[in-house]
């Protein structure tokens, strides 16, 4: 008997943190404009130290002011859709359940170019006008996991299959109708198919959008966290965890909305990208087991450094040209999945 | 001999039910009555008349009757999961559908039919999931929940399997990690639905004798719905048996086993006698075409 203590998992995430630290590290230096790494730490705590100003070389910018920002904006998205994925796999008892697979992500991204085309049209505060897009996002996620959730269910049970099926048929149907408006909307400050589609991270970003982004995953992952021991229950189906003592209708509820928060916050700065919530739980849960509490602040860490992989990969592997990073994920990711959907129908 | 009397039944108890008489109703179910329908304007698919029955601390109830005659539904009806139509359970006093759910799962373990784990567990974790009611937030479980599950554990004779994994459990094993993690709720009620389906023989009297010794030992109330018309006879203190919503008869085994009433009951021919330890025996009458 092992049972989980918050020193273990203190230890736990403290590896990560450190494997997510030279992952950073890694992804600063790659490029095509060669950084030293005593550069690299030096200018590093420049910024640390709001002393910013006094970095004068002309990579020292292109590190800063590109790379890192880019890199950030990676693990927010990685560490987003790992917790959203590890939390939908729980609750809709289907390991291969993900914000991208149930089509949650297309429907997000809908939300956000909706958002995108109506903002022009309303006169708004910028302040407000840049909410929008994230607020639109997490509608366009929120309606769409309601949509799938009841397509998945037959005679009041979920039905992994169904619900499978139904997450991928609407995740199509969203996509179509995403090029639609994008064919016929050319012109507008739209950023193109491709981004929402496939994902990327080469959007700059307001810093205001940064503090809701951040400020948005605390609030998501916070509220999906309280749920952890819940979930750890719902392993074992649902009507064993409510005699267990589950108050089933409230998590579902802070879990999906939690859940379709953190995605459409993600897809509203970086498209959709694919199979990072589905697999990155997977490998977390073979390292580290079942147990949420652990799970989910691992799935968080491992999500970031996913993404930062890929992305500086997909920058990298063909310069100077840029592969988006939905592109490298699912080159990762789709036979990861063939693997796990073979393993479970054996 | 086709019945046993009453008197005789009373002068077989053993020590630990000889003391019931001074004990307090625990159980009461009081007319209870459910309908179930699939569309509401419809007449009822399936309804369960007013039953009612009642049990002490460390008394052992089983719920008998042919296959869907209402058994489950009435143990769905004691756990509060479902909603009587008509009449209540009282649990200690408190009806058990008002409760939460938390402290719903800290009076009542229910053991259920063997379920699929979504991913893999150990045993030990398995059991721990059964202090979840008692915990706190993320809960983290204290040096108590350790403990209580390392007990419930060793209780149902289970202790050598805490670190193997729930998949690699023969039915046996698995049916008393689940019946451990029911103990590490540490409840008033324990509930039972089927519990020694796909359990050898060996297996089931097993189960049923330790059912019997927690019960005492443990002052636990015991509600099990069982096929087994032989081990519920020679287990448990009163048996409620159900036909076709209707619930016949309650009282101990003796005076409920009577031939004419189970073979009517389970529309077969059958036959009762007394068995070695003086609880009533049922058998099977394989010829039907000498009667």
């Amino acid at each position: 008997m092992r049972p989980l203590t918050i020193q273990r998992l203190f230890l736990q995430c403290a590896a990560l943190a450190g494997i997510l630290f030279v992952v950073v590290i890694i992804a600063l230096k790659a490029g095509a404009v060669e950084v030293s790494l005593f550069a690299l730490g030096r200018d590093l705590i420049r910024v640390i130290v709001h002393h910013g100003s006094e970095i004068k070389s002309d990579y020292g910018l292109i590190v800063m002011n590109i790379r890192l920002p880019r890199i950030l904006l990676g693990i927010f998205v990685g560490a987003s859709l790992a917790v959203a994925g590890t939390g939908f796999q729980a609750l809709l008892r289907n390991p291969l359940a993900d914000p991208y697979v149930l089509g949650v992500s297309n429907g997000a991204a809908l939300g956000a170019i909706l958002a995108l085309l109506v903002s022009p049209h309303l006169a708004l505060l910028p302040a407000v006008a840049d909410l929008l897009t994230p607020l639109g996002a997490f509608l366009g996620a929120a309606a769409t996991i309601a949509a799938v959730y009841f397509l998945g269910r037959r005679e009041g049970q979920i039905d992994s299959t169904t619900l499978l099926l139904g997450g991928v048929i609407t995740g199509s149907f969203l996509a179509a109708i995403i090029m639609f408006l994008m064919t016929s909307e050319t012109g507008s400050n739209l950023r193109g198919m491709a981004y929402w589609l496939m994902g990327n991270l080469s959007t700059s970003l307001q810093p205001s959008v940064y503090w809701i982004l951040w400020l948005g995953f605390l609030v998501g992952a916070g509220a999906i966290y309280t749920t952890a021991s819940d979930l750890n229950l719902l392993l074992s189906g649902e009507k064993e965890a409510m005699h267990l003592g589950v108050d089933l209708p409230r998590v579902r509820l802070v879990v999906y909305i939690a859940a379709s928060l953190l995605t459409g916050l993600a897809v509203s700065v970086s498209g959709s990208i694919g199979y990072v919530g589905l697999l990155v739980p997977h490998v977390m849960r073979q390292i580290f087991g079942s147990d949420h509490r652990v799970l989910l602040p691992t799935a968080a860490f491992g999500g970031a450094i996913a993404v930062v992989i890929a992305d500086t990969i997909g920058r990298t592997v063909v310069p100077p040209a840029e592969l988006p990073v939905g592109a490298m994920t699912a080159l990762a990711g789709a036979p990861l999945f063939i693997y796990l959907l073979r393993r479970r129908m054996a | 001999m086709s019945t046993v009397a009453p008197s005789a039944v009373g002068a077989m108890r053993s020590p630990g039910e000889a003391t019931r008489a001074n004990n307090e109703v625990r159980l009461s179910v009081e007319q209870v009555s459910y309908a179930y329908s699939p569309n509401p304007t419809q007449a009822p698919l399936f309804t369960l008349e007013a039953s009612s029955f009642q049990a002490r601390a460390g008394e052992i109830v089983a719920i008998l009757g042919p296959n869907a005659s209402g058994k489950s539904t009435l143990l769905k009806l004691i756990a509060g999961t479902l909603e009587p139509l008509s009449g209540k359970v009282l649990l200690n006093g408190f009806p058990t559908h008002s409760l939460t759910a938390r402290t719903r799962a800290q009076r009542i373990a229910m053991v259920q039919q063997e379920s699929q784990l979504l991913f893999p567990a150990r045993a030990w974790e398995f059991v721990l999931q059964g202090r979840h009611p008692h915990g706190r937030a993320l809960r983290f479980e204290s040096a108590t929940d350790i403990a209580v599950a390392r007990n419930a554990l060793a209780q149902v004779g289970a202790a050598q399997l805490s670190d193997r994994w729930m998949a690699e459990l023969s039915g046996g094993e698995k049916q008393r990690v689940i019946l451990a993690r029911a103990l590490a709720q540490q409840p008033l009620l324990l509930l039972l639905d089927e519990p020694t389906l796909h359990l050898d023989i060996a297996a089931q009297v097993d189960l049923l004798h330790g059912l019997r010794h927690l019960a005492v030992e443990n002052r636990y109330t015991v509600v099990v719905v069982t096929h087994e018309l032989n081990l519920a006879g020679e287990y448990a203190d009163q048996v409620v048996l159900i036909q076709r919503g209707r619930c016949l008869r309650v009282g101990p085994p003796g005076v409920v086993y009577q031939r004419e009433l189970l073979e009517q009951v389970f529309q077969t021919p059958l036959s009762v006698e007394l068995g070695p330890s003086g609880r009533p025996r049922v058998n099977v009458v394989a010829d039907r075409e000498s009667r």
